[in-house]
């Protein structure tokens, strides 16, 4: 059996040469949280399965700055890393992989221009290709009065909502269809946020998760909301989800890696250790 | 001289890094003259079984002569597969053919195969020396089915029992990639390092 993954993710800001990582709350209110190389390295070292650093400034002559970022840390972090933010062309996937990434998760531009994934996935390998979706609940108060697939959550019906340009614009399109197509044109994996939770420490969005694990064959990762350790048992055990992502928690220092893997292992969830 | 075989497949620099830690210098090459006085060679590989055959064929002669000189080889992933005879992936492109077998697509609920899987030990094998039945990182969606099962040092289970280590003679290689499987990985290739020394 495949191990549950316990992924941190380093939001990076890039306005400064070395980069810096940072946290905010439900897409806003930034706060920094430390460097990026550091807290990689300090990550690998405590057990992490994988690591994620997204772009959060992402504009053009920044790339060059991620690049320099991914360069350092690979040399201390001896697990995958994967990239995303801003990664438009296929020519961005490579760049990123010659550095010292293993994958580049696609966002922005995986919506405006879909055939990028079956280009990447060709030329990288599935493998390499990550599909980010940041997700909004968009409720009804009848599961038929949308074309969308709803969705039962605590709060009522509602469906998803894909946003993109770092949660600043929506699109209409709907998140588990998307992740549907997504593993058909090659992603190799779907890097799922919920948009509600992010930042708010409530726990993961189990019924989005739960919904697309169904759906696809793909592994999915957990994302936004992670408060405790339980939530992430809840995203393997309810959700079905192969891989946990979470921030602040590590972050700040609230609980290791080694705490959170500790505690799925003691509950019977099979994680590297 | 550990020489990794500069092809244009691979995530070169992490296996540079991953020796780099373990106080190793390799000369990541494409250069034949070098290749060709390597004591070791490391194949690396990501991508597609044809691909990396058509980029390998300069380099094809090189790798057969220093396996059959007895000198000891290390292949890394695709870098274990284009050692067999063939693929499923890329029908009627001819592998290495190092170590007689096909290369099949995995048929497990979920591909490709990508995470951390444990390995089970089946034979001793130099490369596993102080290692026993660790997670390692693997992402793939094809495997070897070698003809002889008796090349294969350790297995992992994905939809079925797969060669994750193959050892056969001076033949080494790890269907899992070592650079990226933390410390266990590096051990792997500190043992790997300990075979020349």
């Amino acid at each position: 059996m495949v191990a549950k993954r316990i992924i941190p993710c380093l939001d990076c800001d890039l306005q400064v040469p070395q980069g810096r990582v940072v946290k905010g709350v439900e897409f806003k209110n930034i706060k920094y949280a430390g460097n990026p190389v550091e807290l990689a390295k300090k990550y690998y070292e405590e057990g992490a399965d994988e690591i994620v650093f997204l772009d959060i400034t992402a504009s053009h002559e920044r790339r060059e700055t991620m690049t320099h970022v991914i360069e350092a840390v690979a040399e201390n972090v001896f697990v995958p890393i994967c990239v995303g933010g801003g990664i438009k062309t296929v020519n961005d996937f490579t760049k990123m992989l010659k550095a010292g990434a293993d994958k580049c998760s696609i966002n922005t531009a995986a919506i405006k221009n879909p055939e990028l994934i079956n280009k990447a996935s060709k030329v990288v390998g599935s493998q390499a290709c990550v599909v980010a979706i940041d997700a909004k609940r968009r409720y009804v108060n009848d599961p038929n009065e949308t074309d969308k697939i709803v969705v039962k959550t605590e709060k009522g019906y509602c469906w998803y909502e894909c946003s993109i340009y770092g949660g600043r614009k929506f699109t209409g399109i709907d998140a588990i269809a998307w992740a549907m197509e997504c593993e058909e044109r090659g992603a190799g994996e779907i890097l799922l946020t919920s948009m509600d939770r992010d930042g708010t420490k409530e726990g993961y969005d189990i019924p989005l998760i739960k919904e697309i694990t169904k759906r696809v064959d793909i592994p999915v990762i957990a994302s936004g909301g992670v408060g405790n350790p339980k939530h992430i048992y809840d995203a393997f055990k309810l959700g079905n989800a192969d891989a946990a992502l979470a921030a602040s928690i590590f972050h700040y220092n609230e609980y290791s890696i080694s705490d959170v893997k500790k505690y799925l292992w003691e509950k019977g969830v099979e994680v590297r250790l | 001289m550990i020489a990794v075989v500069d092809y244009g497949s691979g995530n070169l620099r992490s296996i540079m890094n991953a020796f780099k830690n373990i106080g190793v210098n390799v000369n990541v090459t494409n250069d034949k003259e070098i290749l060709k006085t390597a004591d070791v060679l490391i194949i690396p590989g990501v991508g597609a079984f044809k691909k990396a055959m058509v980029n390998i064929e300069p380099f094809k002669d090189i790798i057969i002569e220093h396996v059959e000189d007895g000198k000891p080889i290390l292949g890394i992933c695709l870098g274990l597969q284009i050692l067999f005879t063939e693929s499923e992936e890329s029908p009627g492109v001819m592998g290495l053919n190092i170590i007689p077998g096909k290369v099949v697509r995995l048929s497990a609920e979920k591909v490709p195969h990508m995470g951390w899987n444990k390995i089970k030990i089946k034979k001793e094998c130099p490369l596993l020396n102080d290692i026993k039945d660790g997670y390692f990182y693997f992402a793939h969606s094809y495997y070897a089915k070698p003809k002889d099962w008796n090349v294969v040092a350790a297995t992992t289970y994905h939809g079925s029992e797969i060669p994750a280590v193959i050892c056969h003679k001076n033949i080494y290689a790890t269907q899992f990639h070592p650079e990226k499987s933390g410390t266990l990985g590096l051990k792997i290739l500190n043992n790997f390092v300990e075979l020349v020394k």
